[in-house]
């Protein structure tokens, strides 16, 4: 129904775009099951009786189930659809393998979401942070994403442009690189092959490197270098202006990758694990400063002579300021891999403060810019169905965001001073209960937080569902509504 | 000079470089950890988990205990002193996986073996409030239910694959070095001869059955614990 509409710029090629509505409605559902666990989570460590005394919602088993959703299943859809949509109108050809192969990297994506959450749940677990589905989800996730390198490499390979667009290189590097650290990290041995339990091929200090440089490195190709294609594409399409440097998209992609793979061990400073290795780790931390920062400046600069449109196109704020908050965390990220800061910063919520500004501020703002950008299109609709709406959900988004990562910088910081604090007599000044207590207050602000960010999200579900039904919101001028208000 | 425009046109090409670039910091990081013979510290005590505290090891990974708790002391004035002896590498060796944690929402485990009894621990899994009054961990009292470990034999069989030398003895004697370790009264010379310094105890003040708790608490109880630390000498452990 919609080939007509999205046939290519030739008029000769049917883009497979059934699978993308797919994985945008996939992505919507499964982000909002995310911020809820996230915020129940938040209101279990300000309030531990949420727990229920259950096993299947202690705060234990539920954290993964919200790290896992928000990253890879809400943050997974976004960059498998999007993907496909980008990879399809700048190679001008539609995905390599047709339909049917798309189909089956979106639902065996979604059973190892599935795979992976119910065996949370259940206590089914690797132990490994943002690795924790056993070993056969992880052999499924496997085979699901060596079809979906062949899909977005054959797509390529039977392009009718000569140039292979920048977005695809950010996609390739993060499709590959998934692989390669999803495959070594996850090395392991099942008890019985028809069990879930296995013990990692991994032990101790190599264990915790080899994990760190998978852990650290999903920030890195997940949730950098996937979500850096989508701004290389939509940024510019929205803003209707070429990319502003060709060059310095060449030098930031190569540099990136190359140095984003050593900074794993920042998260082991001061650990058992060999200083040589901690020191390499801190020196690639901060020269990743640059690359991280000619990607910022490459997509911010896109709006050179179209800034005015960030007063009247609230899903091009989205994008935009998504990229101002990816700059302040790649900022941040080399300053607490400093070796002296990383000592007060480690341990405490400075971490999660910061894991957040990047995962709300970057990553989540990047996706709703491109799910409302992408949506109206995918359904043959013009526009969203309220800008107004997109609007209030940037701003309730935005409030949501400061007061979370700023109760996090203050509670992470006082606590981090105060484990380390000594009386006059030379006495450890607080014990650990009392530092947990003073965490309690930042515990609720955050936790509001996050409400005020899954509000937002709701608000985007009722204005998705109104821009499919193909409703356009009655327009409220503001000489109308000035008139009114006289 | 190579022109850029050769991976922007050659798919393949792209590919091989992306996977060269992507390759050479895990290499130059995570090889030289099994080359380097001072990565891990020569140590007196060390030795695999009993199959109890296995067990217990288990069902710490299984409720994300790791989410909230570290087991990593850093080597600073302050962590010594409220946790101990900064961590070694040797101690973690048999740890697959390593349980170091990125978080304190909770103190440091590393070596909370001995810190406490028998009975606080179990107390303090049933309803931490009740002796923590600041604490925001979840109760853990569903935990007094039977152990499953009719298996055992086969975890200690699977570690060994992938390096923990279990001994063909301790994988035959798995079973019955559990119970035993449980059970007061048990004989425990074999237990003791295969496992030094293993806690030997009803952990959960229920002698009726083994339970998850007596596993998990037996786990806890010995975190830290082996290394015998009169005869530790930094130099000589890393070989300078």
């Amino acid at each position: 129904m919609n080939a007509a509409t999205n046939a290519g710029a030739a008029g000769a090629t049917p883009y497979d775009d059934d699978v993308i509505r797919l994985f945008m409605i996939a992505a919507v559902f499964w982000g909002i099951a995310g911020f809820l666990a996230g915020v129940y989570i938040a209101l279990e460590l300000a309030y531990p009786a949420l727990n229920l005394g259950l096993e299947w919602t202690s705060f234990g088993r539920l954290r993964p189930l919200h790290t896992s959703a928000v990253i890879f299943a809400f943050g997974g859809n976004v960059l498998l659809g999007t993907s496909f949509y980008v990879v399809q109108r700048t190679c001008r050809a539609s995905l390599w393998g047709g339909p049917a192969l798309a189909s089956f990297v979106f639902w065996g994506y979604q059973i190892f979401i599935v795979l992976a959450a119910s065996g949370y749940l259940m206590g089914i677990t690797q132990a490994r942070e943002y690795a924790e589905p056993e070993w056969y989800a992880d052999l499924w996730l496997t085979i699901v994403w060596v079809v979906y390198l062949a899909i977005f490499f054959g797509t390529i390979v039977k392009r009718k442009e000569p140039h292979i667009y920048v977005a695809n290189w950010f996609y390739l590097a993060f499709i590959v690189t998934i692989a390669m650290l999803h495959v070594v990290n996850n090395l392991a041995v099942p008890v019985s092959f028809l069990g879930t339990k296995s013990y990692s091929a991994f032990a101790g200090v190599r264990d915790a490197m080899t994990q760190w440089w998978y852990g650290h490195n999903a920030v890195g190709f997940f949730l950098t270098a996937g979500f850096l294609g989508l701004m290389y594409y939509f940024v510019p399409k929205r803003a209707d202006r070429p990319i502003y440097s060709y060059r310095l998209s060449i030098i930031h992609f190569w540099a990136l990758i190359f140095l984003y793979i050593w900074a794993g061990p920042h998260h082991l400073h001061y650990t058992a694990l060999p200083e040589w290795t901690q020191t390499l780790g801190m020196t690639f931390s901060i020269m990743l400063w640059m690359p991280s920062w000619g990607g910022m400046i490459n997509g911010l600069m896109t709006l050179s002579g179209a800034w005015d449109k960030l007063r009247t196109d609230p899903v091009l704020r989205f994008m935009v300021v998504s990229v101002g908050f990816y700059g302040m965390s790649t900022f941040e990220g080399p300053l607490m891999s400093i070796k002296s800061v990383n000592a007060l910063s480690h341990y405490t919520d400075w971490t999660i403060g910061h894991v957040h500004s990047g995962a709300l501020g970057w990553v989540a703002f990047v996706s709703f810019g491109a799910i409302y950008f992408l949506l109206p299109k995918l359904w043959g609709r013009k526009e969203v169905y309220s800008l107004r709406l997109v609007s209030y959900h940037f701003w309730i988004a935005t409030i949501g965001i400061v007061l979370y990562i700023t109760a996090m910088w203050v509670s992470g910081i006082m606590q981090g001073l105060m484990w380390r604090s000594y009386d006059s007599l030379g006495f450890l000044e607080y014990s650990f209960a009392e530092t947990v207590a003073a965490m309690h207050p930042f515990y609720v602000i955050r936790a509001l937080g996050g409400l005020c960010f899954l509000a937002g999200a709701f608000i985007m579900v009722y204005n998705l569902w109104r821009t499919a039904r193909g409703d356009v919101e009655a327009p409220a001028p503001l000489a109308a509504a000035a008139a009114a208000g006289r | 000079m190579i022109r850029h425009e050769v991976f922007e046109k050659n798919v393949l090409l792209l590919l091989v470089g992306i996977l060269i670039v992507v390759a050479i910091g895990g290499l130059v990081e995570i090889v030289p950890l099994y080359t380097i013979e001072s990565t891990i510290e020569k140590v007196d005590g060390m030795r695999p988990y009993s199959p109890l505290e296995l067990m217990g090891r288990n069902i710490y990974i299984r409720e994300g205990c790791y989410l909230c708790h570290s087991q990593q002391i850093r080597p600073f004035r302050d962590e010594v002193e409220r946790y101990g002896h900064y961590s070694l590498a040797a101690e973690s060796m048999y740890d697959h996986p390593f349980q170091w944690g990125s978080k304190r929402t909770g103190p440091d485990l590393a070596r909370v073996g001995g810190k406490y009894s028998n009975d606080w621990h179990v107390a303090h899994l049933d309803d931490p409030r009740s002796v923590v009054p600041e604490s925001v961990m979840p109760t853990y009292a569903f935990l007094n239910r039977p152990l499953h470990y009719d298996d055992i034999a086969d975890h200690l069989r699977t570690l060994r694959i992938v390096g923990v030398p279990y001994t063909d003895e301790e994988i035959a004697d798995a079973k019955a070095d559990l119970e035993a370790q449980a059970k007061p009264g048990a004989d425990t010379t074999g237990l003791l001869a295969r496992y030094p310094k293993a806690k030997i105890g009803d952990f959960d003040g229920n002698p009726d059955s083994i339970t998850e708790m007596d596993a998990l608490v037996a786990y806890l109880q010995m975190l830290g614990t082996l290394v015998d630390f009169t005869k530790y000498n930094p130099d000589y452990a890393t070989g300078k």
